[in-house]
This record gives structure tokens, C-alpha cells and sequence, in this order.
């Protein structure tokens, strides 16, 4: 069994010592005295180093194995992006240091927004946002603040569509936006008609993915556009997918007016476990004088920081962002260049469709088709016929070595699958895996139940989450 | 130049071929009308080399400060190499967010070590497992409290300015009335507290210490917001707490803060860590991801994300936050950082933190810095300045030292942590000597 | 599945139980906890709050969803079973046992449906 480094502890154990100091001020205040032990642990540095080399082992990362986990686009994290990230020059900058000590990381972000700005077609970057969702906030935040400026204030609701993530409806609920649910048509893309009906003098926005969480390209996306644009909204784009369009189309040329980026997904940030992400958010001329507090803009040629703008939405959080994240995604931006951007996207591209074609036969693709980056498959048939779900088969995937794909999501397909290979990962493993899904296929017609007693080989066998949820224990705390 | 794709042009025209489709098919799907017809007008790829290059010459054009007196929301503290190196482990460098939790207890049990080091030091139930920052952890809280009784949000004035416009931010389109609570001598003005409470009062946010440094009298706060139903926040420093109070002991019911002095290098603003926690009564109030303990099918110990009902994938609109990715390695830098320092390496640090700050305070005030509030402090404190602020900020740069943070033309931020050494210190005050003759 | 007779109930799968004091208990059916599946939370809304037949006035959770429950009739809000807090799986294993909340002022009742057409509405 897994020990806690609580249970590793021992009493008076000492890892790390400081310098001595023979400084002393006043003693410490009575009344502001703690009086309780604080019970961190006590280890030696033996001890923590073995402690996390265990968990470490006892972890699964992109190194380690494929990782087709979709809309999360978790592709190979260049080394040189971490040696970048750690030069002293950025990583032991103050965030308040003068100004004119911190040229060169004012040039960086700035080189970061211009280029993001080329590929999404946009006209100014602000690259605050910690994350996705925080980039959704951000921008429904910019779009209130737009309609407010031209006194457009009956805008109440953001049309979302039900295929989109949860992110998107739950970010423009933040910003105070009645949420209404498009349907998608039996294409996978967004019911035009619907769309008609629903959108009005009431419509602030719609907020869209494109490719969609299925990993179709919306082809009426001109079209969407129109309507929206007609009815006085704006367009929102979620960019988790951009992997697929990188060098072959821009949200700015299809009509979008605000985007977020997920760096930790298209631009090779690594995810750390969770986060740190980083969440830039692109607009159009017209929504820049609202960009937040922090945002590194250019006036007179000279690269300076926002400062309290009369018209700005405020500050998401302190100072500029993820700042070793974005310089992270600059060098590999950097790395690629315009033609790498693009043939990273095409074979993105290209791994999906050969996956999804090698997999067709047996596997239920829920909108067939020629699909972008990524393709979703249902197991609802084998659910019903060999009582073998979504669930089953990914964590049959752990004991082959493979992360499973994203799971019951989108949630317009029952029993989902949603694969996303990415481009950095080769032939010879998507051959794999795709062998490892028929092998898989093959023992869900015949033996279920060794399915559904999978995985076998991880360190844990299945987990009960129902226990978890009713009687939560979310702290170690010593026996007594 | 696409360096990290591994297939070749042959192997992908093999595959191709395999699915018997030509790149114009799988292209096929995007309209002609939104196609970017023409290269992106960015430069071709260059090599790794190149590339480092080109950024070691923008960090370059930045200064490093081998001395830092300036906090105001960013502290450098001196991070032990076990730290650094361990945490760069690939597997959880590399890993996603850990929704399969048979392939991922190792990044799970470090999260829940880090919830339960953030509830030891706050004295807290439960903790999160991070959000972006200090300034939207404050956000966040603020949120957890309102609800359709009570929808009024006091901040004292006295929180980073960058919190409260964070709050400000965040509530702006919601049905919050966020009112700023006035200061005084330094401290939260607790008659104008008193006097402004209200059935619909949701929360009563504090620092502590606060922006200036200054220990607010939380446990007389405390006292006054639980006269109504209200919750009281508090943001603190988490190097604070191994000297002061948790925030439990003194009635908090939720406790914020900035934790990047928990090992993270000040990285010009981020990534950072804000931490969450909270009572057992109000946790299914807390945003994001949250990991707890469980069995496996044999009995085994084993964690998962857990109470994930509340979250943005499941109530969607209804979610009292859009939270998805966090700070999650930032999180696991910081619990290595605490159990390398252990409580008495802890307090070792909170303890030089304050002696040190406390003695240049008194140094100084003999050199004409009078000390601006008289007030008990931690590790950071305001002084006047007998010469212009940018005077000496440029003195001191001169010598590599990054002074204060200037408040206006003659006050003064200043901050001290353990990382400034005794010896820095008596240079600083010999050059502070020349600058204000 | 199981449906009480002395009981009274809705098209959206919850139940009635009318008291003779002339409060009401509430809940959701065998029918309704068997869909779900495991229940792993119920959140309760307050004493003095008012509901609205027809309108949604809790929810409860699974592991991987949320579903919403709608008021059977209209009412205020005397008492909530504080015990599902403690144990929610009361929710599966005796869903007519575990009671939402005590309904006082109780009104709106034409909407209710008796046992036997909740059984045909269930079949």
C-alpha cells in the first residue's frame, strides 16, 4: 500500500537548513502567537526523494506512453521549451520591477500576442488568463463590455451549443449571461435553423468551437456567422481545438470576434498534472480598448504594460499571466514557424482519420465522416448487446499502457469515446493502439466481464468513486 | 521545419494510402471560403539552437536582482534543489489532469498531501487543489458565499490592490453589491465595520497581514462578522502561519492566499498558486478540483477526484464557477517545498522573514525612514522616505539591489525574506546612509 | 420497481406522502433512484423557503451527474432530513424511507397522480 509522507514522518527529522542569521527585531507578538503544532511532515532528504520518486512511478504522462485523450490535446512537450522557461532572466524577474528592467520579457509576450494575433487572424492579444475557462471569462467579460460601451444593454443571453464543454455555458453564467442551448443537426454541427429562431435583440453572443467537440469542422460556419452578426451578437470562439486549423484557416477569417487559446494544448505547454495552463485571449479591433488590466500593449513604438484603462474590464487576476508558461509556448512557436505550425495541424489531421479508419469496422464512429483532429465513437450498442461500456473499455486501455480517450463527453453521445492522437505520436503507435482497441473490441463480444474487471496491472485496481463522493475524506488526519 | 512530428513524408503518404485518401480530402472539410489561402506570415522554423538563441537574448535585456527588498504580492524566498529537481519529473510535468485514477494515484496522493498541508497550516476541513492565483482565490471565495439572501461583499481596503480589483472584476455582471471597507492607521477600521453590518451581508474579506505588511486584529473581525450570518475570508501569507494564528483559531470560515512563497520562483507574475480552504459546512461550495480518499475493488487505499458534481463538466451553467485546469504542478512544488522545510524549517523561515524585516525597520528609522503606521508587522512595512522614492530606487538598482516598491514620491514599500542575508542587509543600509545625506 | 399505494406522485418521478395534520413528505421513486444510480448527495434547500408545485427546489447528485427535482406541489418548507446529509445512500436503498423535506401549507395537489397511474406510467 501507498504510505503518506505523513506516515513517513518522524519526530524531529530535518531535511533542509538555512543560513544562519544573527538578526533579531522585537519578539513575536503574543497575541498573534500560534499556539497549535503544525503537523507537516518530518523527512529527511532521503526520505522526500524516494517519497516522490514512488509517486512519480505511479503517474502517467505524455512520456510515458500515448496519451490520445481528447480535446485535451496532449502532445509531446519539447525539452527546450523547459530550458527556455528556466533562464534566470525570466524566472527570477519581480513582476514589479521597473519597467525598464524587464524590456526583454515585455518584447517576449509581446512577440507571443503578435504571433498569436497571425495565427488566429486577430488584432490584438492579451495573454493574462491562467487557463481555457479563464480565457471564456475573460471574453464573455470583453463582450459585455463592448455592448454596454455602444449602450446595447438588453443583450442578456449567450447561446451555446449542447455539444459544447461545460466551461463554456458555466463561464458565461459568470458574466451574468442567461445561457440558451443550441441543438446540433444530424451532422454534428450547429441546427441553423434553431440557431435562427433563437437568436435576437437579446443575443450578446454565441460562443463556438470549430472543430467541435465531435472533431467536425461546422461548414456553415459563414453562415453562423451571419446570423449571429446579424441579430447584433458577437462570436466567441473556444479554441481548444485549434490544433486542426493551425496555417489552414483562422477563426478571425471565419467571422469570430473574441478567442481564447489553450497553450497547454496547441502550443506544447505541458499540463503539469492539472495546470499551470495558459488561456490568451485574441479580439478585433473593436474590443481592444477593453482588454484587461496587465495586458502588454505598444504605444508610440514604445512596449509598455496596461495600466488603469478607463475602459478595461478589470483584471482576472494579478499581474500577467502565466508568464513561464507563455514563454514556454513562444519557443516552440519559435521552433516551428509557419511551416511547422502548419504540417503539425495536417498531421494531427491525419492521425484522427487513420485511427478512425482503421477502427470504423468495429467501432460505432458517432458522425462519420472525414473528421479534423479528433473523432468520437459510442459504445452504446455494446452496452446493450455485451453489457460493455465506455467505462470498461478505457480502463481495459490502462493495462496496454495507453491513457483512455476522454470519456461520456460530449454529452449528446451516449457511452463516448473521444480520441484525439495528435500529431507527434507515430506510426508505429497509433498501429498499436489501434490493435490494442480491435484486441479490445474482440474481448468485449466474448468475455465481458474481463472488461469490467479491468484494469488489473495498474497500481490500484478500480477505484470506488461512490464511496468516495458519500463519505468524503479529503485530509489525512493522524490516528489518534 | 515541423521538428517534433516523427513521421516522415513517406510514412505519412503511406498512411494516406492506407485509408485511400490524398491530404485534399482530409482538407476537404473546411469551406473554401474560410481557407487561409497563403502561408502564415510568421518566420519558417528555425533550430533548437537558434531558438535558445533568440530567448536567452530577451532574457538578457532583463535585469536579475541579486537582492530583492520588494514584495507587494511576490516574494523570493530560497528554494532547496530537492524541490527543483523533483518536481521537473516528467510524469508529472507531462501528465494531464487526473480523471483516470488507476493510472494516476501518484499525482492523486500528491494532491491530497498538498490539501492536507494547506489544511495543517490553515487549520482548515478541506482544501482544493489550486486555483490561478491568490487575487481570483479571493474572487472565488467571494463567490462562495453569496446567495440569494445575501448578496453584499465588504473588502477592506487594505487587501492587494490586485485582489480587490480581481474581485471587482469577476462580480461585476453578478447580483453582488462589493463595498470597500475604509482604513485606519494602517489597520481595518472596525467601528466603521460595525456600523455597516446587515442582514445581507455575505462576507468580510481581510488580509492579514495586509498589503502593507500590517497584522490585522482578525479575532475582533471575526467576532464582529459572526454577530450576523456572514462569512469571514481571509487571504494570508502561508509562510506567515508557521509564526501566526491559522486562520480557524480565529473563526475564519474561509482561508485564501497567495502561495507562490511556497517554492515557486516570482517568475515575472506567474505561474503562481492560489490556495482554498474552508469548513466542512461550506465545502461543497468550493471551486474546482478536489481529490479524496477511497478503496479500491480489493479494500486497497486509493484517491480521486471527487465531489465533482459541483463542477462546470456536470452543472454546466449552474456551476458557481467555470474553474477547469488549475495550478496543479504549482501545487505539488509547493508541498514538496513544505516537507523539505518541515515545521521547524518553516518556521525558521517565517521567523528570519520577521527579525529580519523588523531589524532593517529600526535601522532605518534611525536614517530618517520613519516607519508609517505603527502597527504590528510580519515581513513587510511602509516607511516615509527623507528623499524622493525614484532616487533611491535608482541608487540601489545601481548596486544590483531592487529597492521598495514606491507607494507615492516620498513612502516606501519594503519587504524582507529570509533569501536577503545579514550581510546584504548591512550594505543596503550603508547605501540608504548615502543616498538620503 | 416499487410503488407505495398509500402514496402520491408525479409524472417527474417524485412522491407525496399526505399526513393527516395536513403536511407533506417528499421524495423521489424506486423508479426515479434506479434511473440515477448511485446517489451520492442531495442538496437541500431551507427551512422557510417557498416552493412551487411543478418547480424545480433541490437537486441530487451522482457521481458523474447532477439531477434536478421538481416540487409536487406548492408549499413551505418546515423540515429537511438532515440525515440524507450524512448518509445519501439512504436515497438508493429506501427511497420512499428517505424524505427530502416536510412540506406545510401544502396547495396545488390536482397535479399529483395516484399509485396506480404512476405504475402504468412506469411500465
Amino acid at each position: 500500500m501507498s504510505t503518506l509522507i505523513f506516515e513517513t514522518s518522524r519526530e524531529g527529522r530535518r531535511c533542509v537548513m538555512l543560513p544562519v542569521s544573527q538578526m533579531h527585531g522585537d519578539d513575536v507578538y503574543a497575541e498573534f502567537t500560534r499556539e497549535s503544532a503544525l503537523q507537516l511532515p518530518e523527512v529527511a532528504e532521503i526520505d522526500i526523494v524516494r517519497h516522490y520518486i514512488g509517486l512519480s512511478r505511479k503517474a502517467h504522462g505524455v512520456d510515458n506512453g500515448f496519451y490520445p485523450l481528447g480535446s485535451c490535446t496532449m502532445k509531446y512537450n519539447p525539452r527546450l521549451n523547459e530550458d527556455t522557461a528556466s533562464l534566470a532572466g525570466f524566472a527570477h524577474l519581480h513582476p514589479l520591477q521597473p519597467e525598464h528592467t524587464v524590456n526583454g520579457a515585455l518584447k517576449a509576450l509581446w512577440h507571443l500576442q503578435q504571433s498569436l494575433c497571425e495565427v488566429t487572424g486577430m488584432d490584438a492579444f492579451t495573454v493574462q488568463p491562467a487557463a481555457g475557462a479563464h480565457g471564456e471569462f475573460t471574453g464573455m467579460l470583453l463582450i459585455n463590455a463592448y455592448h454596454q460601451s455602444r449602450k446595447d444593454t438588453a443583450r442578456t443571453q449567450v447561446i451555446v451549443p449542447d455539444s459544447a464543454h461545460g466551461t463554456n455555458p458555466a463561464s458565461a453564467a459568470m458574466a451574468g449571461y442567461e445561457v440558451i442551448s443550441v441543438k446540433s443537426n444530424e451532422k454534428g454541427g450547429v441546427d441553423i435553423d434553431e440557431l435562427r429562431s433563437l437568436v435576437s435583440e437579446k443575443t450578446a453572443a454565441l460562443m463556438l468551437t470549430n472543430p467541435n467537440t465531435l472533431g467536425l469542422f461546422d461548414e456553415n460556419i459563414k453562415e453562423i456567422a451571419e446570423i449571429v452578426h446579424d441579430a447584433g451578437g458577437l462570436l466567441y470562439y473556444d479554441g481548444a481545438n485549434l490544433n486542426a486549423i493551425m496555417g489552414l484557416s483562422r477563426p478571425g477569417d471565419m467571422g469570430f470576434d473574441v478567442v481564447h487559446l489553450n497553450l497547454h494544448k496547441t502550443f506544447s505547454t505541458p499540463h503539469g498534472g492539472g495546470g499551470p495552463g495558459s488561456g490568451p485571449v485574441g479580439v478585433k479591433k473593436i474590443l481592444e480598448p477593453f482588454l484587461p488590466n496587465g495586458t502588454v500593449e505598444k504605444n508610440n513604438e514604445e512596449i509598455t504594460i496596461k495600466k488603469d484603462a478607463d475602459t478595461t474590464i478589470g483584471r482576472m487576476r494579478s499581474f500577467y499571466g502565466n508568464f513561464l508558461t507563455n514563454i514556454r509556448a513562444l519557443t516552440y512557436i519559435l521552433s516551428l514557424g509557419r511551416d511547422g505550425l502548419k504540417e503539425a495541424s495536417m498531421n494531427a489531421v491525419l492521425n484522427a482519420n487513420y485511427m478512425m479508419e482503421k477502427l470504423n469496422d468495429l467501432y460505432t464512429v458517432a458522425y462519420p465522416g472525414t473528421c479534423m483532429h479528433e473523432f468520437v465513437v459510442s459504445m452504446e450498442k455494446e452496452k446493450d448487446e455485451y453489457n460493455v461500456s465506455a467505462k470498461d473499455v478505457s480502463k481495459a486501455l490502462l493495462d496496454y499502457g495507453i491513457h483512455p480517450p476522454t470519456m461520456y463527453f460530449p454529452q449528446i453521445v451516449h457511452e463516448a469515446l473521444m480520441i484525439e492522437p495528435n500529431e507527434t505520436e507515430s506510426k508505429e503507435t497509433l498501429d498499436f493502439a489501434i490493435q490494442t482497441f480491435r484486441d479490445i473490441y474482440q474481448i468485449a463480444m466474448t468475455d465481458g466481464q474481463a472488461l469490467r474487471d479491468a484494469p488489473l496491472t495498474t497500481p490500484v485496481k478500480r477505484v470506488d468513486d461512490v464511496l468516495a463522493a458519500r463519505s468524503p475524506i479529503l485530509m489525512y488526519r493522524k490516528p489518534e | 521545419m515541423a521538428q517534433y512530428v516523427p513521421n516522415t513524408k513517406s510514412e505519412q503518404l503511406k498512411m494516406l494510402e492506407e485509408i485511400g485518401k490524398t491530404w485534399n480530402d482530409l482538407l476537404k472539410p473546411i469551406p473554401q471560403s474560410v481557407r487561409l489561402n497563403r502561408e502564415l506570415d510568421l518566420p519558417p522554423g528555425i533550430s533548437e539552437f537558434e531558438v535558445m538563441a533568440r530567448m536567452s537574448a530577451y532574457a538578457k535585456e532583463n535585469k536579475v536582482f541579486p537582492t530583492v527588498l520588494r514584495g507587494a504580492g511576490a516574494y523570493r524566498h530560497l528554494i532547496p534543489s530537492v524541490v527543483r529537481h523533483l518536481s521537473s519529473r516528467e510524469e508529472f510535468v507531462t501528465a494531464y489532469t487526473p480523471y483516470q485514477a488507476e493510472f494516476s494515484q501518484g499525482i492523486l496522493q500528491s494532491i491530497f498531501e498538498y490539501q492536507t498541508m494547506i489544511c495543517q497550516l490553515t487549520g482548515m476541513d478541506a482544501s482544493n487543489a489550486s486555483v490561478y492565483d491568490g487575487a481570483s482565490a479571493v474572487a472565488e471565495a467571494v463567490n462562495m458565499t453569496v446567495d440569494k439572501k445575501r448578496r453584499r461583499a465588504l473588502l477592506s481596503s487594505n487587501l492587494d490592490p490586485q485582489s480587490i480589483m480581481t474581485v471587482q472584476t469577476y462580480t461585476q455582471h453578478l447580483p453582488i453589491d462589493v463595498e470597500i471597507i475604509p482604513s485606519k492607521d494602517g489597520r481595518l477600521d472596525l467601528e466603521w465595520l460595525k456600523s455597516n453590518l446587515s442582514e445581507d451581508l455575505a462576507c468580510v474579506v481581510v488580509q492579514h497581514p495586509n498589503y502593507y505588511g500590517i497584522l490585522e486584529d482578525t479575532q475582533a473581525i471575526s467576532d464582529v462578522v459572526h454577530t450576523t450570518k456572514a462569512k469571514m475570508i481571509v487571504s494570508v501569507n502561508p509562510i506567515s502561519l508557521a509564526l501566526f494564528k491559522e486562520p480557524r483559531a480565529y473563526g475564519a470560515d474561509i482561508a485564501v492566499g497567495e502561495a507562490q512563497p511556497l517554492g515557486l520562483n516570482i517568475a515575472f507574475g506567474g505561474p503562481y498558486l492560489g490556495f482554498m480552504a474552508t469548513t466542512n459546512e461550506i465545502v461543497r461550495k468550493l471551486p474546482g478540483r478536489i481529490v479524496g480518499q477511497t478503496l479500491d475493488l480489493d479494500g486497497k487505499r486509493a484517491f480521486v477526484l471527487t465531489l465533482q458534481a459541483r463542477e462546470q463538466h456536470i452543472r454546466r451553467e449552474k456551476a458557481s464557477s467555470s474553474l477547469c485546469s488549475n495550478q496543479a504542478h504549482c501545487a505539488l512544488t509547493a508541498a514538496m517545498y513544505l516537507t523539505s522545510m518541515g515545521p521547524q524549517g518553516l518556521k525558521d523561515v517565517a521567523s528570519q522573514c520577521y527579525h529580519k524585516a523588523h531589524f532593517l525597520q529600526k535601522q532605518l528609522s534611525a536614517l530618517d525612514f520613519k516607519l508609517k503606521f505603527h502597527q504590528p508587522f510580519f515581513h513587510e512595512f511602509v516607511t516615509t522616505t527623507p528623499v524622493h522614492t525614484s532616487k533611491i530606487v535608482q541608487h540601489l538598482e545601481q548596486h544590483d539591489i531592487l529597492a521598495g516598491l514606491p507607494l507615492d514620491d516620498h513612502t516606501m514599500l519594503w519587504c524582507v525574506t529570509e533569501a536577503v542575508s545579514d550581510k546584504e542587509i548591512h550594505t543596503v543600509l550603508r547605501l540608504l546612509e548615502e543616498v538620503s545625506k | 420497481m416499487k410503488v407505495l399505494d398509500h402514496l402520491f406522485y408525479t409524472e417527474s418521478h417524485e412522491w407525496v406522502e399526505l399526513l393527516e395534520d395536513g403536511t407533506a413528505l417528499v421524495g423521489i421513486t424506486d423508479f426515479a433512484q434506479h434511473e440515477l444510480g448511485d446517489l451520492v448527495y442531495v442538496n437541500l434547500p431551507e427551512v422557510g423557503d417557498k416552493v412551487e408545485g411543478g418547480k424545480r427546489f433541490c437537486d441530487v447528485e451522482s457521481v458523474k451527474a447532477v439531477s434536478d427535482v421538481y416540487a409536487p406541489v406548492s408549499g413551505v418548507i418546515l423540515e429537511v432530513n438532515e440525515e440524507l446529509m450524512d448518509a445519501p445512500e439512504k436515497l438508493n436503498t429506501d427511497p420512499y424511507g428517505a424524505w427530502f423535506v416536510k412540506l406545510g401549507e401544502v396547495s396545488g395537489k390536482e397535479r399529483l397522480i395516484n399509485a396506480d397511474a404512476y405504475r402504468s406510467q412506469t411500465e
